[in-house]
This record gives structure tokens, sequence and C-alpha cells, in this order.
């Protein structure tokens, strides 16, 4: 009935997001492209509230003594800041929105391979999100996102158990999704899609899932061992129960150090895309950008102990994660020297897509450079526990993953809504978020190399000017952040119309109309050129 | 001389080579940080779009750059990676001869206590120029033990001991920091160490009030605790003689040899089913829970005194 009145209204062809309304019709969606839509809506929420945590942590740091709250509360603000933003934020960023809405069309099928299953892994996580954030309003907690034992599971009042469980029902969100892009690009890939004429997003998306499905059972055992102790009082992790705390960091690395991959590893993907839109220009080593996303998700799974070199673990273990460790650098680095050849002879314009992954190369390079001071077994010893880790962490995570997703954002917000939005706006917030995040951060590495302890509510006064540079920086890089969130809301309803193809790239995606239709394509297209066929002389073949 | 800005006091004798390292890698930071932007930047202008339909021709890629940039990464890495282990593995043994102190930490204090008996809050003296041992355990949860100034850090465990050691080159009052989170009060767990002038370190320790020494200490709890009664100074009793034991190595049961450290003493007191001396059964019983921390560094630097002045009597006269 509601279709009779507003059906003199649409112009456009159906499509996505036109072919029905109503709350229900989202709730009930079975179709990528909306369920997409469902994780860019709840992630969006939690990153603003995991923000808003990290907004009351600067405004407090501004004094020695603290300015703004008790000490309790500010050990359950970085705690949660940490629990909301990678669980919540992080990890499902790009492969639950981008991932969603583009494996399926980049590979030129109507739907990912169990439609049901990702509905189900959207509704998993926002249970999952909504009983932290219930735990977090009635009592919070304070321990960390990283749980450590004994703390967690003996000394803490606050509501550990309740988050954790929170926590391990969106574990198993990330677990369907993951497996659900292994069996879509295996199994789905239109007619002459090979593996090698895949654009670099799908293959950095499949290395995700692996670490996905693989690493986050173990995440989900270790709650489970903790609740365990706490409920049962079994002794696992408790010295008095005669448990031993540090095989809760085994376990808990185990998986952690993997999941700073899910989060990087996809922005890799997206960077490799916009460079090669942009550049127009095959990206320069495909097969080694492609294989290095495969060698860096199976290293990530062998250097967790270099988060424990001054725990007393034997010297031998950690001159063992430390060589590996160092090994993570080499795929990483190659990658950038990959990305920045493929700028050469290329035709290059400066659109908000391209700023981002420019941003992204730069602040990745120094974050995994930084990464080298925390391999290393002398300077990780000075350096370890301090704001050198925060800042090392925050250039991989904020600068990278964070740059990786934005850039992603708009690369395919015209895909996705349909509506282009003013690209100067865009090109001013880029530049903002680079200035605001390089001085938000940076003056950390300074403050840990100086031997400032992370997560401290209060602190000596020496470390004063820096702590005020840096939330004077966040207060430019929360700018940076609000401004696409108004343009892109604008742009929805005043916008102009996108053109299917507006930036010229190659991908299935763009072969159909924006926004797409429900099933996708009309027919299903018969790949013929390989990847990135930007140039003149593959165009002319085709 | 005066300390650059943006650096933290040198006062240990391992600070000037960890900060050696650490510039070299500020230095691979920089050139390659830079060597990015400013190839990134010069193509943004040389390349920049003139026309909109321009098509630049497709470069594949290239094997020899593809194994140059691979190779000096790894060669850069393996620099860094043996730098770093030698100078960490140089230092991950206190040298002969340091002056061993105990520390315990408990959410939120440090407490310390010297050969001599005097005992400290949040405040750890020690003399310049002579190696400091620090043996520490916790009462509740994960501490960690860091002093800046010094470049040493260490966590500190509930339930064994771990250790860290420095010798400091520079009088002064230095940070203490709790690195590890453990709680509400975790950045109030903060306190100094003062360095002095050896003789200095003296009169302090003698202005203190010692009463007994850790050692006298530790003695009377062996005493009270019944220990000599199975381990029996000649090697006859149900125990191992504890004479000669510190630091010696232990042949155990299942056929490993271990060496006997504070570690491995604690460890016997209060698991003692978890390694066993061959040649002995397991029925000694668990003090676990029966003696504090700091009974238990008493009696753990008692059992070390034994250990290091008499060497092993009866093990000589074995055929």
């Amino acid at each position: 009935m509601s279709t009779a009145t507003l059906e003199p209204r649409v112009h456009a062809p159906r499509n996505y997001l036109n072919a029905d309304y109503g709350i229900r019709s989202w709730l009930f969606t079975l179709d990528h492209k909306r369920i997409a839509l469902l994780y860019l809506v709840s992630i969006t929420f939690f990153f603003v509230i995991g923000g808003s945590f990290a907004v009351l942590m600067r405004i407090h740091l501004t004094e020695p003594q603290g300015a703004l709250v008790q000490p309790e509360t500010y050990n359950k603000l970085f705690t949660l800041h940490g629990i909301v933003m990678i669980f919540f934020f992080l990890i499902p960023s790009i492969p639950a929105v981008l991932g969603n809405f583009l494996v399926p069309l980049m590979i030129g099928a109507r739907d990912l391979a169990f439609p049901r299953l990702n509905l189900l892994s959207w509704y998993i996580f926002i249970v999952g999100g909504l009983f932290t954030l219930y735990s977090a309003i009635g009592g919070g907690v304070d321990t960390g996102w990283t749980f450590y034992t004994p703390y967690s599971s003996t000394y803490s009042n606050t509501q550990v158990t309740a988050v954790a469980v929170g926590v391990f029902i969106t574990g198993f969100s990330s677990i369907l999704t993951g497996l659900n892009f292994i069996v879509t690009i295996h199994k789905m890939r239109a007619p002459g899609l090979t593996w090698f004429r895949m654009p670099l997003f799908l293959w950095a998306m499949y290395a995700t899932s692996i670490i996905m499905t693989l690493g986050t059972p173990v995440l989900a055992i270790t709650i489970f061992l903790l609740a365990l102790e706490h409920l049962f009082h079994v002794g696992i992790f408790s010295p008095a129960l005669g448990g031993d705390p540090l095989l809760f960091q085994h376990l808990f690395w185990f998986y952690s150090h993997p999941a700073v991959y899910i989060m990087i590893l996809p922005a890799m993907g997206v960077v490799s895309e916009i460079i090669a839109c942009f550049a127009r220009k095959r990206i320069f080593g495909y097969k080694v950008v492609g294989f290095s996303s495969v060698a860096i998700a199976v290293l990530g799974f062998l250097v967790w102990g270099h988060h424990m070199f001054v725990t007393g673990q034997s010297v031998y273990a950690g001159l063992i994660f430390s060589l590996l460790s160092f090994l993570v650098a080499i795929p990483s680095a190659i990658k950038v020297f990959n990305w920045t050849s493929t700028l050469y002879k290329g035709s290059i314009s400066y659109d908000a897509p391209m700023l981002y992954a420019l941003g992204f190369i730069g602040l990745f390079t120094m974050g995994g450079l930084t990464g080298l001071f925390l391999a290393s077994l002398a300077t990780d010893v000075h350096l370890n526990g301090t704001y050198f880790i925060v800042a090392h962490f925050h250039y991989i995570m904020v600068g990278g993953a964070v740059m990786g997703y934005l850039g992603g954002i708009h690369f395919w917000w015209p895909k996705i809504s349909g509506r282009k939005y003013p690209n100067a706006w865009a090109a001013l917030a880029a530049a903002i978020v680079f200035v605001g995040f390089n001085l938000t951060f940076f003056p950390q590495f300074i403050l840990g190399y100086l031997g400032m302890p992370r997560r401290y509510a209060f602190y000596p006064a020496e470390f004063q000017v820096l702590n005020v540079m840096s939330s004077a920086g966040a207060t430019i890089l929360g700018v940076g952040y609000l401004i696409p969130l108004i343009y892109l809301i604008w742009s929805m309803r005043y916008g102009p119309v996108a053109e299917p193809n507006p930036w010229g790239a190659t991908g299935l995606e763009w072969k159909t109309p924006s926004p797409p239709p429900t099933e996708n394509f009309a027919e299903i297209p018969v790949v013929e050129e390989e990847a990135y066929a930007y140039s003149a002389e593959e165009t002319a073949g085709a | 001389m005066h300390n650059l800005p943006f650096q933290p006091d040198q006062a240990s004798t391992i600070a000037r080579s960890v900060d050696s390292l650490y510039f070299f890698l500020t230095a691979i930071t920089l050139f390659f940080t830079g060597l990015i932007f400013l190839t990134i930047f010069y193509f943004m202008i040389k390349y920049r779009r003139r026309s909109p339909d321009e098509r630049p021709r497709a470069i594949e890629g290239s094997v020899p750059l593809e194994v140059l940039w691979t190779a000096i990464p790894t060669f850069l890495v393996a620099v860094v990676f043996v730098w770093g282990s030698t100078l960490y593995f140089e230092n991950s043994e206190a040298p002969k001869g340091s002056l061993e102190i105990f520390v315990t930490g408990k959410q939120w204090m440090w407490k310390a206590q010297h050969p001599e008996g005097q005992r400290e809050i949040n405040e750890l003296h020690v003399p310049l120029g002579r190696p400091v041992k620090l043996t520490m355990t916790s009462e509740d949860v994960i501490h960690d033990f860091f002093v800046p100034a010094f470049r040493v850090k260490k966590d500190v465990l509930p339930g064994r001991y771990t250790s860290l050691w420095f010798e400091p080159t520079q009088v002064g009052t230095f940070h203490l920091f709790c690195a590890q989170y453990c709680g509400a009060f975790h950045a109030g767990m903060i306190g100094s160490i003062v360095v002095e002038e050896p003789d200095a370190y003296e009169s302090w320790l003698a202005g203190g009030t010692p009463g007994e020494s850790i050692e006298q200490a530790g003695a009377k709890i062996y005493q009270q605790s019944g220990c000599g009664t199975c381990h029996v100074d000649d090697g006859t009793g149900l125990g191992p003689t504890l004479l000669g034991l510190y630091g010696q190595p232990v042949h155990l049961t299942t056929g490993e040899t271990v060496t006997a450290d504070e570690a491995y003493i604690r460890e016997s007191i209060l698991l003692p089913k978890a390694k066993i001396v061959a040649g002995y059964s397991p029925i000694m019983p668990s003090f676990q829970g029966q003696l504090t921390e700091e009974q238990l560094n008493n009696l753990v630097a008692y059992l070390r005194a034994l250990g290091k002045e008499q060497p092993k009597p009866k093990e000589a006269g074995k055929p």
C-alpha cells in the first residue's frame, strides 16, 4: 500500500535500496548489500561511542593530576575505548561493511554463498554489542581490553564476566563472516575470473577470513576458560589456585596479535584498489602484493610472544619470537614499495579516496617501522608498556586501518548510495584527519621513550606538555571525523546522482548501476581481462 | 654533559648501548618514511593527470626491483635482530657479586628489603657503581618494575620470582614506575630509585633500624618450619642437603637438570612435588599459604647464603 503512494516519486530504476521499504524489509533482508548497510550503521554507532571515550580520556590527561574523572573511572574509559573500538568497530569495519557489499559484486555473483548465515552474523554482532554496552553502563569494566589475569579473574570488582561474554558472542559473528567469504570466493567467481584476475581487495578479504575462522575460536576458548575458573574455581590462570597467569597471555595474544592483521589486511586491500584507480595503473607486482597478504596472515600466527618479552619468559623464546616478528616486517615493506611504484608513470588524480590511500601509506610506513623497535629485544624492554606502544598501534590501527576504511567508504560511496558527495569537503576532511592524527599520536612516541607508562590516570608533571599536544591533536582529529559523517549523510538526499562508474574504475562492481539492483547483475558477467586493466592497449584489446 | 632534550637520563651501564640501537632504529624510520613521502610527493606532481582521457601504459612489475626491496629490508632487520638480541643476551644475567635485594609488589606499592634487613616502601636506595640484582615477586596481581633511566623493565608475577639487574652510573633520584596495569591506583604505584655514593649508601644503611639481617630472619623461619629435620647437612636425611645448593645444577628424577636459582628454591618450597631431586621421594609437604611473601624472601635468602658458603661436603666423599 505504501508503494502505491511512493510510485510516482520513484524515477530511479529498481535497485537494492528502493526495492522494498519499511523496517521489516531491512531487519529480515538476505541481500548482502543491505546487510552491509546494517553493519555500516551499527559500527558507526560503536565508533561514535568508542570515540567519545577517547575524547573524555584526552580531556582528562591535559592535567597531570587528571582533569576530569576519578582514576577508577579513567580505567573504565580506556578499557571500554579499547573493547568497543577493537571488537565492535575495527574488526568488523572493512570486512563486514565493504566486504559484505563488495565481495559478491567483485566476483560477479548475486549474493554471498550463505545469505541467511550472513544475516545471522549481524544479529549475533548486535546481541554481543548490546550485551557489552549494557554491562558497560551497568558497572563498567576496568581490566584493559587485554583482560590480563589474575587481575581480571580474581581482583577486579567490575563486570568482567558480562563483558567477556559479550566479546565471546561477537566472536561468532566474525567466524561466520569469514566462513561465508571463504566459500563465496572459492565457489562463486564469475566465469573467467581466475584467482590471479581477482582484485587485490579479494585477496585481502580471503587472507583476513582465514585469520577470522582460525583465530577467533582461540579467543572463545580463552574466555571460556576464564569463566570456568571464575565460576568453578578450576585452577587455570590464577596462581592462588595453582594456575599460571602467563598462560592467559599466551592464549590471548595467539588470537589478538593475528587480530591486528584482521584490522590491517582489509585496509591494504582497499588501498590497492584506490591506488590503481586513481593512478590508472595496474598494481605494480600484483602477485607479490597478493601473496604478501597471505604471508602476513600466516606469519601473524607465529609472533604472539613479542607481547611478552618482559614477562620473564625464557630468553630463547624471546629470541625466536623476535626473529619471527622481524620477518612480518618484510612482506609489509614489500607492499609499501609496490604501492609507491604503482604511481610511477601513472595518471594521478587527487580525489578524496586517493588522499586517504596516500595518507594510509605514509602512516602505515611509520607504524610498521616503529614496530621494529618493539620486535627488537633490547629496545622493547625499555618501550614495552609505555606510550610508545600506544602510539605504534594507533599508527597501524587508526593511521592504517581507519584511513583505509574511510578511503574505501569514499571510493565506493557512489556505488553504495547512488549519490556523490562534495569532493572539496572530502579532501579537506582527509587533510584534517591526517594532521590531527599526527599531532595526537606523534608526541606519544616521545612520551613513551621518556618512560611514561600507558594506562596512567595521573602522571608526573614533566609529561604534561606532550600530553597537552596530544589532546589538542585529538580535537582536530575529532573534527576531521565529524565532517564526513555530516556530508555523507547530506549526500544521500542532496548529493548529485552517481553514474555507474564515476571514477572510471575497472572491476565488476562498476559494471552494474549505482546503486546496484538487488540481484547485482542482470546477467552474470564473463571476465576476459586481467585485474586493473587501466592502460590504453588493454582497453583497446578488450 | 647535558642530555639531549626529549631523552630520559642515561643512568645505568646499559642505557647508552640501548640508546645507540634506539637511535639507529630512529634513523632507519626517518630514512624510509622520508623516502616514501618524498617519492609519493614527487610522483604526485610529476605524474599528475593532465587530461581526463589520459591512459598510461601498463607496467607489470619488475623482478629485479622486487628482489632488491625484499633483500634490503631483510638485511636491515637481520642487523637489528642480531644487535637487539646480543644486547639483550649480554644483559640477561646479573654479574657475580651483585648486591641482592628483594622486591615485593602489591596493590599499590613497592616494598624492598636489603640484605642487612632494612626495609623500604616506594623507595629503593642503591650504591653507585655496583651491580644490583632484584629478586621480585607479587602478592596479588601482575605488576611491572620499570626504571626508565636505567632502561630496565621486568614483570613482577604472583607465585614466582622474576629478576632484573642494573648498575647505576649516576647519583640522583630516578622514577620507578609500575608498567603493567594493576587496578584502580596503578598510576600511583610509583616510587623512586635513590642512587648514592657508596659511602652515603653505607651510612644510609647504618642509619636504618636493621635489627636482624634478611638471612638471620630467614634462619629463624628455617628453624621454626623444621626444614633441618629432613634436609640434614651431610646429605643423609630424607631430603637432599641444602649446603652448596645455590647456583649449582640439580639432577631430577625426570632426567632433566635445572639450576638451583631463587625461582627453583621458591618453587620447591611452595610446590615441592613439581621437581624431585634424583634419588629422593616426593614426600615434602607444601608450605603454600603458610609463609608470607616476605618470610619466603627471607628463607630464600638464607638458603642462598647456605648454598654459597659451603662447598658440597658429601658429594666429594662418594666412591
